[in-house]
């Protein structure tokens, strides 16, 4: 190959040679870097998974924590339904909400790092 | 309540709050430590510090005294500020640390490449801070006022000079271990005095007795007791203000730039929500508790109920004991709030108001660490004015007015600038400036009076339900009707709030940040 202090503007290869050593195939990140259709759909696809998981999230957290003010409105009797000695909404809301909200967000953050894995794996072996 | 006692606490907190402020002035050395901790801190010690700095006077002493009034309605504030970092992780945690922005204009500058984004944004920093710093120092008076019987101005003077000596002479590294410290302060000192109570109770179920009965109207929810026209309405508002509002919150975004990815980012708030559950089991027992052997608070507010139980419940030196822990706990939720708030707020004074000026002034001659200390002074002094000419609202309230400010603005621009690559520069402004001024406009006739009755007052109360749609339909309707202001930047932005930090991609220039052409603030 060249000699290191030769200047690069007049460097001459053998275009054979260059173009041996570019991969045949240009990996996914060289895609999304050039902002190719593909690298585009990679993204894209990428973002849309992300949102899904993170759609599906709120949806359940907001179905289960929004059904509890219409459950007391429309079913008064539990307002004052007694469990182990405490008030049904003060076992709820006092309790019960916190290790949930937990356990939301550790399978989040699982699901969240799988998909990120997936693509690094996806992307970089191309 | 022994005011000797309760004083030599609060003054032990302060101490241990300068001493660690101390020990970190000497390892920041550089502007870039004073920022961002140098970004080497640990997802534990991190997530001490964002719930030691989150856990506010409003969830120390505000909570339980909503309660007490108001009565199991109120639950939803602890759950709301909880589930609020369950918002943030899935919509904007690892993206939000991988742009790479320190504040929420830097944010906002580089994905809509706009200065005039950026300006409105920076205003509304202040704003919501302000808003925010506000109800800590009206916590702070009211704990010494309880304390001693000295005036409020003295506790809030207290805090806001400390809070701007340890910000101006520490910077974030040493917020961040007295962050963590104060976390574990506040959990030990709300915790202790119900486990004494507890275990001290003969009969445990005397404790339960305000629950139950002819006379536990207020621990039903929906009920009167809360003396809102519509209370069904007023849970679902103030729910929704408190989920999408954190993730908006100024001094959260800068604690989550102290991760070193967006991975770390995502662990984080796991262990952040494990110590706020964790935190919030305690003040409804305050509540509970209060409402038998303090009932007389029911009438004065409630706000104080968290420091004067322990007292009720023992009188002599236990009591004086546990109401010095109590009063060091609310000390350090005063400090801490204050002390993130007064960062982040100082950090957009001084980058976007302050240091291009400075810089004219004295020709250069100047050094940047001084123009941080001084956006910290300024970032304190005016809500300190506020404090001293606003009347006392109830702590948690005002929060929720910031909150809902918040939700209306900060949480649609983060939000559909992640996740909506149609989103254009001109949508993006326009969605500002409408949930800014109908989230403010609430929020104004309400600390006025405002209406008494009905509809308009439970819409002006809580009104989070409808500002934060109206903003969101504001960006998507205007972004649509100016497809050609999309940024040119747009798939670049993409890719860098969304491949892990493990893909070696192109991520464009990222957000010119607090290091841009800074100087070595001091070499020593």
């Amino acid at each position: 190959m060249s000699t290191p202090d030769a200047p690069r503007r007049v460097r001459v290869t053998n275009p054979r040679a260059s173009a041996a050593k570019r991969p045949i195939n240009p990996t996914g990140t060289r895609e999304i870097d050039e902002q190719t259709r593909l690298g585009e759909i990679y993204m894209l696809s990428l973002v849309q998974t992300q949102l899904r998981l993170t759609l599906a999230v709120i949806a359940g957290v907001l179905l289960v924590l929004g059904s509890i003010p219409l459950l007391f409105w429309l079913v008064p009797p539990t307002r004052t339904l007694s469990v182990l000695g405490l008030p049904l909404p003060w076992v709820i809301l006092g309790i019960l909400v916190y290790p949930v909200v937990y356990v939301a967000a550790r399978i989040y953050v699982r699901h969240a790092e799988r998909i990120e894995a997936e693509f690094t794996e996806f992307v970089g072996r191309q | 309540m022994s005011p000797a006692l309760s004083l030599s606490a609060i003054g032990l907190v302060v101490a241990a709050t300068i001493g660690i402020g101390l020990f970190g002035l000497r390892i920041s050395r550089t502007t870039s430590d004073f920022y961002v901790a140098s970004r080497a801190i640990t997802p534990r010690w991190n997530a001490s510090a964002i719930s030691g700095e989150y856990l506010s006077a409003a969830s120390f002493l505000g909570v339980a005294g909503l309660v007490l009034v108001n009565g199991a309605d109120m639950l939803w504030f602890s759950v709301g500020y909880t589930v609020g970092y369950l918002m943030l992780l899935v919509l904007v945690a690892a993206p939000l640390r991988r742009s790479g922005a320190y504040t929420l204009p830097d944010f906002a500058e580089t994905r809509f490449e706009s200065a005039a984004v950026r300006r409105i944004c920076a205003g509304l920093v202040v704003g919501i801070g302000t808003l925010y710093l506000l109800p800590q120092l009206h916590g702070a008076g009211l704990a010494v006022q309880t304390v001693t019987g000295a005036p409020p101005q003295v506790g809030a003077m207290i805090v806001a000079v400390i809070v701007v000596i340890n910000v101006a002479a520490g910077g974030m590294r040493s917020i961040t271990f007295v962050q963590a410290f104060q976390y574990w302060l506040k959990l030990t000192a709300l915790a202790t005095p119900i486990f004494v109570i507890l275990l001290a109770w003969h009969q445990p179920t005397g404790v339960l007795d305000s629950l139950h009965g002819a006379a536990a109207e207020w621990a039903e929810p929906l009920s009167r007791a809360g003396g809102r026209a519509h209370p069904l309405y007023a849970t679902y508002s103030l729910l929704m203000a408190l989920c999408f509002g954190t993730m908006g919150l100024p001094h959260v975004l800068v604690r989550f730039y102290t991760n070193p990815d967006g991975r770390a980012a995502r662990r984080t708030t796991v262990v952040v929500l494990a110590l706020l559950g964790l935190f919030y089991l305690f003040p409804p027992m305050y509540a509970v508790l209060g409402r038998t052997f303090a009932p007389d608070l029911v009438g004065a507010g409630g706000d104080t109920v968290v420091l004067e139980l322990p007292g009720r419940v023992f009188p002599g030196t236990a009591g004086d004991l546990l109401g010095a822990l109590v009063a060091a706990g609310a000390f350090a939720a005063f400090l801490s709030t204050s002390s993130g708030l007064t960062v982040a707020i100082a950090g957009v004074i001084d980058q976007d108001l302050l240091r291009s000026r400075l810089h004219r002034w004295t020709g250069g001659d100047y050094v940047a660490v001084n123009s941080f200390r001084i956006a910290a002074l300024l970032a304190m002094v005016v809500p300190y004015l506020a404090f001293t000419v606003t009347g006392a609202l109830s702590l948690a309230d005002t929060v929720g007015l910031a909150f809902a400010l918040a939700a209306s603005t900060f949480c649609p621009l983060l939000v559909l600038g992640i996740w909506w690559r149609r989103m254009s520069t001109t949508g993006a402004a326009a969605g500002l400036v409408v949930g800014g001024i109908a989230a403010s406009a609430a929020a104004l006739v309400n600390v006025t009076g405002g209406p008494h009755g009905g509809w308009p007052r439970a819409l002006v109360g809580q009104p989070a339900a409808w500002t934060m749609p109206l903003a969101f339909l504001t960006v998507i309707v205007v972004s649509k009707l100016t497809p050609d202001k999309i940024p040119a930047g747009t798939a670049r932005s993409m890719v860098r709030l969304h491949t892990p930090e493990a893909v070696d991609v192109d991520r464009g220039p990222g957000p010119a940040t607090a290091h841009r052409a800074l100087p070595t603030a001091r070499r020593s």
